[in-house]
């Protein structure tokens, strides 16, 4: 192999690593406020594409308002799907929470082939074609998803540390009793936490579409981007995104090594790293309380 | 000035088929300091859940500042001017002390205020001033205990509830915290209902008093009547009166539950 092969394949690996990054923040935004882990929440990410894809080709509205509208509709689902079931779950056992979440990714996923069919279908998105840096083609899409989820986690980012909600979400995330108590409306946070965390997959989604294509098989996504999460510590975001870029990165080269095994070495490193490090990467150092 | 500010009548709570507290009816004068003693168990925390909205009651009624406030989503009954300062110095851990105590001001429109009153609480608590930028996690278990009194402080409520505010602290900073407690109530005119193990330090305190066993009041009177009681001396003040109380008060606690 030679270094720009590897250079290559980095690229790629980051550019996908950006994408279950992208999906694992909504599964760790989520497990920390309510302490459920979202297991449709790739189906979440597969509807957010498949909904772009209907404003933006099948009704003909244009990639821009396609995604603005594909979008929004995954943040209202993700708000709704809090308010009419997820919220009747509190003080439910652990698995019926778990059974809810997975029997709900299933009926997404065989949902979608029924109305958009099984087949693999092409988003045409504006950032088609190729870059050319120092010698490197690289395809422009890819450096989309990397300055996209770039972009994404610095404004997340600020919005958690600077604005007043932000903070209050992280509050209800951190002590749910306090932050009642403290007068935060917890439920109504908790939904929006959805709506964010919804919104986002649907982001990864999309920008993923050019390689991906769009298609109910793209849920896959989810599992790497949950794989992701346990390899960083779940319910540390920088451990997740740290998680995500390490899957990305690693999967491109271990296919090129053998590829025999393609498509399962991200589970393989998430049971290597929880069998070396069972907390992951970057731990949580506090308790967390209800 | 001497309306009532929170009223109980006949509240029960129940966990699934157990029943928590079974009948408990009390009221809390503006202005005042009352106490509600009890030992393990007896159901101190769920009448404070309750009150606050944290637990909903089967039946009974609260009623706070004129209005029924029972099994509303605890936001809006600490919206009323509730600050609830929960058992066990409950915290945002990953979250710097300001940030708590910014959590604390939520929804406070006047900054002018929030700045003033963000001043007091650090002339109440200096320790917490040190501590300003650091998180809240990795306070010590009294300064973290002082950080959710100042948090609830900085909600400017009519009623402070505080859940065994002592839990665990050196009678010294006890004394301190009890101090404060009672320069929130003086100075600023802060109902304060106060939920104690150690009933001693509770009744110097206190106004008022009553005393939980099993869900139900069984004693009640002004502080200085139940200081003087003698089943209260018995059983919370314990016979060989104060002085070292830290250890007593773990001994007697085993054979309560
Ligand atoms: N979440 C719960 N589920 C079931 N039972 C509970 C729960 N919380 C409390 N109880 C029960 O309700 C009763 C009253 O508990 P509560 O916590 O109100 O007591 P307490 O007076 O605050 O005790 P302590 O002094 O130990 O804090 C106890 O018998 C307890 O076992
Ligand atoms: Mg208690």
């Amino acid at each position: 192999m030679q270094w720009t092969d590897a250079l290559q394949l980095t690229i790629i690996g980051l550019a996908q690593g950006s994408g279950y990054a992208l999906v694992a923040l909504g599964f760790v935004f989520i497990y920390r406020a309510t302490e459920i882990v979202n297991f449709a929440h790739g189906e979440l990410m597969m509807l957010g594409a498949f909904m772009v894809l209907t404003f933006a080709e099948l009704w003909g509205l244009g990639f821009w308002m396609g995604a603005a509208l594909g979008i929004l509709t995954l943040g209202v689902a993700g708000y709704a799907l809090d308010a009419a079931v997820m919220r009747r779950m509190i003080g439910e056992s652990q698995s019926s929470v778990f059974i809810l979440t997975v029997a709900l990714g299933v009926m997404l996923k065989a949902l979608a082939g029924m109305i958009w069919g099984y087949g693999p279908r092409n988003l045409t998105v504006p950032f088609q074609g190729t870059v050319e840096v120092g010698g490197l083609v690289i395809a422009t899409s890819r450096i989309v998803v990397i300055a996209g989820t770039i972009v994404i986690c610095a404004g997340l980012y600020l919005f958690l540390s600077r604005t007043k909600l932000g903070v209050a979400m992280q509050a209800a995330s951190q002590n749910q009793l306090a932050a009642y108590y403290s007068r935060v409306p917890v439920k109504r946070l908790v939904s929006v936490i959805w709506a964010i965390s919804a919104m986002v997959a649907a982001t990864a989604g999309m920008l993923m579409a050019p390689v991906t294509q769009v298609s109910p098989e793209i849920t896959a996504v989810g599992i790497k981007a949950l794989a992701g999460a346990v390899v960083g510590g779940f319910g540390s975001i920088p451990g997740a995104l740290l998680g995500c870029l390490l899957i990305g990165v690693a999967e491109p080269f271990l296919d090129y090594a053998y590829p025999p095994l393609q498509g399962v070495y991200a589970y393989a490193i998430m049971l290597l790293v929880l069998v070396v490090r069972p907390d992951g990467l970057i731990p949580q150092t506090f308790r967390k309380k209800v | 000035m001497s309306g009532v500010l929170l009223e109980t009548r006949n509240l029960e709570t129940y966990y699934g088929p157990i029943m928590a507290i079974s009948g408990i009816s009390l009221s809390v004068r503006t202005g005042s300091v009352v106490t509600v003693l009890g030992a393990n168990g007896a159901g101190k925390t769920t009448l404070l859940k309750t009150v606050s909205g944290a637990v909903d009651c089967k039946k009974g009624q609260v009623i706070f500042d004129g209005v029924e406030v029972q099994n509303q989503q605890p936001d809006r009954v600490a919206a009323r001017g509730i600050g609830h300062v929960p058992e066990g110095r409950e915290v945002f851990p990953f979250m710097s002390v300001d940030e708590n105590l910014s959590v604390g001001a939520w929804g406070r429109k006047d900054r002018d205020a929030v700045a003033r009153d963000l001043k007091q609480v650090f002339a109440y608590f200096p320790d917490l001033r040190a501590k300003r930028d650091q998180m809240a996690g990795f306070l010590s278990g009294g300064q973290q205990q002082m950080l959710a009194i100042a948090r609830a402080y900085m909600g400017r409520p009519k009623l402070m509830i505080l859940d065994e505010p002592s839990l665990g602290l050196s009678p010294l900073l006890t004394q301190t915290i009890f101090g404060i407690v009672r320069r929130i109530n003086r100075d600023e005119g802060v109902t304060i209902l106060l939920v104690e193990q150690n009933a001693h330090a509770a009744l110097q305190l206190a106004d008022h008093g009553y005393v939980l066993e099993t869900g139900r009041v069984v004693m009640e009177g002004t502080g200085a009547e139940l200081t003087e009681s003698e089943d209260i001396k018995e059983f919370y003040l314990g016979r060989a009166e104060a002085g070292v109380r830290g250890e007593k008060r773990w001994k007697k606690r085993k054979t309560w539950r």
